[in-house]
């Protein structure tokens, strides 16, 4: 037999930002608009480099972040895979229209490259401190997800994932990197378009008179129509029906409401992700994200070469929150610490699940720093 | 079939549950009726025209038509409309706002739109006062007048649609009346077919909010006080202080998404 010779990946040396675009382009996004604003403006420059050189892409500067969200709404619900990007000032101007792409199901990518804060705060240094304005930013009860990147490597993968999602469960989908993780560079490796799954969302499979844009559907997912397609739908972002007009209706409100969770709570083994790293046995256990989880490999592999039984926990998906993986180890480990630059966005989650099964350790750092794998190590020991 | 309940069966939904929200007198559903018709006259395919609407009572007029609609968010409707028309350069993008929509929280996005000459069309539904919400004061109600929150009449100087939408280089300007019918079909319809930018007032009286608060007896009243304190801009004698209508701006700068489209075949037939 022949042997099939293997393909070589292409290799590029690159910054966490440049993984992100790289990501977006890859998983099909051809539309992206946003407004400078540091440490996330490097994804911006490559869109705009990029996008006006592919076949139907559009790039735009917008006035401000609410606009940008607002384009990369409008051209979602044109049948567009959507991207903006921005950082801390910037993510709380878009979380009135995120709560619109949620209500309408419009599926996007948010990425926010975090800084320190609140205002202007840190423009240049790490942190973390926006998790839970992820979570809960906009106004009402709501589902998202949030998903975090802690390697170069990772920033493109995630993408590709959070484009994936988006379109999978038509929803919003925020991508949480840090500074130093968007700046970091490193070498990762091209995947070739065969080599991804690459998802996009489900067409109407009836003509017009049939449709309906916010029926109940297999998933909880209604497919959806492209505007131009011939649907001729209504959005709107006061609660609808499944004609998609407004309802005040209490049953009608209930269903909706009921679907917009259902339909993310229900695939919690697909939108869950985590890595799992030397857990098998571990008594001790550290739960991070972005590029304290990093720091926390390197402190298992310290504390391990000591003889220590330490594992750790990356949450790659932030939101929904990881119960199961987490709820495991509450019941595993006797000690489980949760080290992250805030004041515990993280940890209180971990507490949450943890419900006083186990001892719950936090570390935290405000000072615009990155925790290093010695002060995990200090405190794992 | 008169041929209004013609427009009616073809450019209404029919599983819209109606009644509307408009109160009786209101201008909005003028404007409606001429946006309808003039959709009609220029045989665009509905397919194709998107409504794109702010928040307010303007706003809830997308529900109604039988085109693609999107009742957006506050202020932000031609966010959401230049977004549309990039993505997809063949839709008819028609952006349906009321004067808060569109000059006071989306101010910015209505001079941005003007300077990047998006090829949307903008409708600002001007009732000098914030309808929805109970009869607020808004940046086009006139110095002086009541509202809810200019009880003792407003102190601040009002924005003049048409002034500003020049000043930011709108393609096209213009304005009139929900009295005005014909005349406003006549505008609808170039501002519609216009490449780029196109804004187009409409003075459209609130009877509810606006007239009871400054002394307008009634609705008839109301549209009265357009007759008579709008002239035609070209029979404007110098001193008349009346409110001119007509075309006030009329340039013929290429759409951004016909030079977005320019650009990415340049660059294409580079590589
Ligand atoms: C961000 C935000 N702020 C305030 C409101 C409340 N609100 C709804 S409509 C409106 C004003 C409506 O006035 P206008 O735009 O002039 O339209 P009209 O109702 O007069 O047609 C306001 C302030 C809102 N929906 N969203
Ligand atoms: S409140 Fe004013 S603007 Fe709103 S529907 Fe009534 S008359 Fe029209």
């Amino acid at each position: 037999m022949a042997h099939r010779r293997r393909r070589k990946r292409k290799e590029i040396f690159a910054q966490g930002n440049e993984a992100v675009a790289q990501g977006a382009l890859l998983a099909g996004c051809t539309f992206y608009a946003g407004y400078p604003i540091t440490p996330s403006t490097e994804i911006m420059e490559i869109m705009a480099q990029r996008l006006p050189r592919t076949e139907d892409g559009v790039f735009l500067q917008m006035e401000d972040e609410i606009a940008s969200m607002g384009a990369a709404i409008g051209a979602s619900l044109t049948g567009r895979k959507a991207m903006t990007a921005t950082s801390g000032p910037g993510f709380s101007l878009k979380q009135e229209l995120i709560g619109y792409a949620c209500m309408v199901e419009a599926p996007m990518v948010i990425v926010n490259v975090m800084r320190g804060g609140p205002s202007t705060g840190l423009p240049t240094s790490p942190a973390q401190g926006d998790v839970q304005m992820a979570r809960w930013g906009t106004h009402g009860d709501h589902p998202i997800i949030v998903l975090s990147a802690s390697t170069v490597p990772e920033c493109l993968e995630m993408t590709v994932v959070a484009f994936n999602m988006a379109e999978k469960y038509r929803t919003p989908v925020i991508l949480l990197i840090d500074e130093v993780t968007a700046h970091t560079r490193e070498k990762i490796s091209i995947p070739f378009e065969d080599e991804l799954e690459v998802l996009s969302r489900m067409q109407p499979a009836v003509p017009p008179e049939w449709f309906k844009p916010y029926a109940e559907a297999a998933r909880g997912v209604p497919a959806m129509a492209a505007i131009g397609q011939g649907y001729r739908c209504h959005v709107t972002g006061l609660t609808h029906d499944q004609m998609g007009y407004p309802t005040s209706r209490p049953d009608e409100v209930n269903e909706f409401m009921t679907r917009l969770f259902r339909k993310i709570d229900n695939y919690y083994h697909d939108v869950l992700i985590v890595d799992e790293y030397q857990l098998e046995d571990a008594e001790y256990a550290v739960v991070a994200y972005g590029c304290v989880a990093r720091s926390a490999h390197h402190a298992v592999d310290q504390a391990r070469a000591r003889g220590h039984k330490v594992g750790l926990l990356t949450l790659k998906t932030l939101f929904p929150f990881a119960r199961p993986a987490v709820e495991k180890l509450c019941m595993q480990c006797e000690h489980i610490l949760v080290p992250e630059m805030n004041m515990g966005q993280i940890s209180r989650e971990v507490k949450r699940v943890n419900n006083g099964r186990t001892r719950i350790r936090t570390l935290n750092r405000v000072d615009g720093q990155i925790i290093t794998p010695s002060e995990i190590l200090k405190a794992i020991l | 079939m008169s041929d209004v309940t013609k427009l009616i069966h073809e450019y209404l939904r029919h599983n819209k549950k109606f009644p509307h929200v408009f109160c009786a007198g209101c201008g909005h559903g003028i404007v409606l009726g001429s946006l309808v018709r003039s959709v009609h006259a220029l045989q665009l395919q509905k397919d194709n025209v998107v409504i794109v609407a702010g928040i307010g009572c303007s706003g809830r007029m997308a529900a109604y038509v039988d085109f693609n609609t999107v009742h957006t968010a506050h202020g932000r409707a031609l966010t959401f409309a230049t977004g549309i028309k990039m993505a997809n350069p063949e839709l008819n993008v028609i952006c349906v706002m009321g004067d808060g929509d569109a000059l006071s929280i989306g101010g910015n996005h209505l001079i941005h739109a003007a300077r990047r000459n998006i090829g949307v069309t903008a409708l600002v539904l001007n009732n000098q006062i914030y309808g929805m919400t109970g009869g607020q004061c808004s940046p086009a109600t006139p110095q002086g007048d009541m509202s809810m929150t200019s009880p003792f009449g407003s102190l601040e100087q009002p924005f003049d649609t048409v002034e500003l939408a020049k000043a930011a280089g709108a393609n096209f300007v213009a304005r009139s009346t929900s009295f005005h019918a014909n005349q406003l079909d006549k505008l609808m319809q170039q501002a519609i077919v216009h490449p780029g930018f196109s804004v187009l007032e409409a003075l459209s009286p609130c009877p509810t909010q606006y007239g009871r608060k400054n002394k307008f007896r009634n609705v008839v009243d109301m549209y009265n006080w357009l007759k008579k304190n709008t002239v035609k801009v070209e029979k404007q004698k110098e001193g008349d202080t009346r409110i001119p209508t007509g075309v006030f701006q009329n340039l013929d700068r290429p759409g951004l998404e016909e030079r977005y489209v320019e650009l990415r075949q340049s660059l294409q037939a580079e590589e």
